[in-house]
């Protein structure tokens, strides 16, 4: 069981607090923008090291379920009104769930395959959503993209937004934290180290499989939904964008995989510098050459991640 | 029925040239268990290549692949001699995966500097002339890209069958650890391999650019072909990966004549679950095992 320790819930107090505390003590736009994207990829991270960090299939699909995510919240209040601002949040959950529910099948589908036909059928399911993005026109206007509606948020705009991705991370995090005390917990690991001895050993390895899908895909379409609604504008390309997703994978693989904190602690160390260097190269190319030696560098180096290197050392 | 017969052509002399990159892609697979993400980034890179002699020095696309293809192949063998040796975890598999996507990312952003986002083209004079045989519309260029995949392919089989180096692969691909024991230098048989498995692709990749207008950008969208074809021909089968590319060409001509040109490349993944549901392992592959 996941047993409660004070030294963890003094952690877990700690770091929320900070959280919470940020958005209200440093008051300047940009700052609160800067630590919305933060809190995404650490959401990000957090939920693609659920599935992946703790089953080791390595899914490329994450970027698939952030477009639909945030395809399904664009969609759904481009019929119904978004109130006061905050309903489309309270729809966040319901979004969730159906993305996560719905993403089975298809997770079944890919699950017949093992190891790098994984990788390669998750990477397909990005480009087919890309693709259906542009085709279905009728539903997503196609490359024109869907505008969402805007709140009018008084004063700190960003503030909102900042405080439902704190939520999701925080129901990531906890998500991780009572799977991975759980009896699913260690399935997970098993089939990690070892899958067919685990299936010979009787534990029902696909259930426990679709089990950490699910959960990832949902956590993951309800950023999604939260990133398009901030941005009040989305379209094919950067609602299904490959970058943001192995930007997430990258601060797993830095802070850690199959950890708790560690893809949290990825998302802090590597987010600031790449929105620092998205506004100062983000016109060239730069960008993608720096991105691409970070990520070298860390797989190079420290293939191992920040927070299993701390453990040992 | 005509249309239906010049679809098929067009997807068969389609497919020959994917078929050619995606081998280069499935043998590297066999060989040492990585999938090259960046395979559809380096066919971009030869196209520029190609499109900036046939700019600035009046080479011709197809002979350009000459001069191409050797500097793609040293590039092949840096790429594995610097990059993914160098990976020690026990996951170096998956992590390879990764840093081939990086190595994408860096040759994307690259691009990108030297030559911005514009779509360019290689035009020699022949782009747009056709051969007429039996009333089918034969382009010239198409023909000439397809005599070409053709021509490498079977000196790929050559290489495969018929020479040392070919057998010390073809070991490394049946049981690594037996052919290290029987004195082949996996290192060595590694390296050859990404560069050959680049070679390949490049050598399409000047023709890419005959074909097609490209930009830097244009990587994810081939890299979704190249996989879609590796993965339904079955992983390491090189057969396997001619075998899917000129069914996948013809289906996506067909498509595209049948029911709407938005819809062809669509058809790729369509086809590509079908058979998962039937064989996960692919036409002609052999099941993963978990290590």
């Amino acid at each position: 069981m996941s047993r409660i320790t004070p030294i963890g819930l003094l952690r877990a107090a700690v770091v929320l607090g900070a959280a919470i505390a940020y958005p209200l003590v440093i008051t300047p736009d940009w700052l609160v923008n800067i630590g919305v994207f933060t809190l995404m990829y650490a959401g990000l991270a957090t939920a693609w090291n659920l599935f992946s960090g703790y089953t080791g299939y390595i899914s490329l699909g994450q970027a698939a379920f952030f477009g639909i995510g945030a395809y399904a919240l664009a969609i759904t209040f481009n019929h119904i009104s978004i109130g006061n601002g905050y309903r489309p949040f309270y729809v966040l959950p319901l979004i969730g769930l159906a993305v996560g529910l719905a993403s089975l099948p298809v997770a079944w589908v890919a699950l017949r395959t093992r190891a790098m036909t994984f990788a390669i059928v998750t990477l397909m399911l990005l480009f087919i959503v890309q693709q259906l993005a542009f085709n279905l026109r009728s539903v997503t206007h196609g490359s024109q993209g869907v505008a969402v509606p805007q709140p009018s948020f008084s004063s700190n705009f960003d503030r909102p937004y900042y405080f439902a991705m704190l939520g999701i991370l925080a129901l990531g995090l906890l998500v991780t934290w009572y799977v991975r005390g759980s009896k699913l917990g260690l399935q997970l690991l098993a089939v990690r180290e070892d899958e067919e001895k685990a299936r010979g050993l009787g534990v029902r390895v696909t259930r426990a499989k679709l089990i950490a899908w699910g959960l990832h895909v949902g956590l993951t379409a309800m950023i999604g939904g939260v990133w398009g609604y901030y941005l009040f504008f989305i379209y094919p390309e950067s609602a299904v964008d490959p970058l943001v997703m192995i930007g997430a994978v990258l601060m797993t693989f830095l802070g850690g995989r199959g950890t708790l904190w560690g893809p949290m602690i990825g998302a802090l160390v590597l987010v600031p510098a790449q929105q620092w260097a998205l506004t100062d190269f983000g016109a060239t190319r730069l960008y993608l050459i720096a991105y691409a030696l970070v990520f070298v560098v860390i797989l190079l180096a420290l293939p191992r991640g920040i927070v299993p290197s701390l453990r040992r050392a | 029925m005509h249309i239906v017969v010049q679809a098929c052509i067009l997807g068969v002399l389609t497919g020959g040239v994917y078929a050619l990159m995606a081998s280069g892609l499935t043998l590297v697979f066999g060989v040492m268990r990585v999938i090259n993400v960046a395979q559809g980034a380096l066919v971009i890179l030869s196209a520029y290549l190609s499109y900036v002699l046939f700019k600035d020095v009046h080479v011709d696309p197809f002979l350009s692949v000459l001069i191409v293809a050797p500097f793609m192949f040293a590039l092949g063998v840096a790429v594995q001699l610097i990059f993914i040796r160098s990976l020690r975890s026990e996951q170096a598999e998956e992590l390879s995966l990764l840093i081939t996507w990086a190595l994408a990312l860096g040759i994307e952003g690259s691009l990108g500097a030297i030559f911005q986002t514009t779509y360019r083209a290689t035009n020699p004079g022949y782009a747009n002339s056709a051969w007429t045989i039996f009333g089918y519309q034969v382009s010239v260029v198409r023909a000439y890209a397809f005599a070409l995949s053709v021509g490498i392919l079977v000196l790929l089989y050559l290489l495969l069958a018929r020479t040392r180096f070919g057998r010390a692969v073809r070991a490394t691909v049946q049981n690594p650890s037996s052919a290290r024991l029987l004195g082949v230098d996996a290192d060595r048989v590694r390296a050859l391999a990404f560069g050959v498995g680049v070679a390949t692709a490049s050598a399409a990749g000047a023709v890419y650019g005959v074909l097609y207008p490209f930009n830097p950008g244009s990587h994810y969208d081939l890299i979704s072909r190249l996989l879609s074809i590796v993965v339904l021909g079955g992983l390491g089968s090189v057969g396997g990966a001619v075998a899917a590319a000129l069914v996948l060409g013809v289906v996506e001509a067909l498509v595209a004549v049948e029911i709407s040109p938005v819809w062809s490349s669509f058809s790729y993944f369509v086809v590509l679950i079908a058979i998962l549901i039937v064989r996960p392992q692919g036409l002609f592959g052999v099941r993963e095992r978990v290590l």
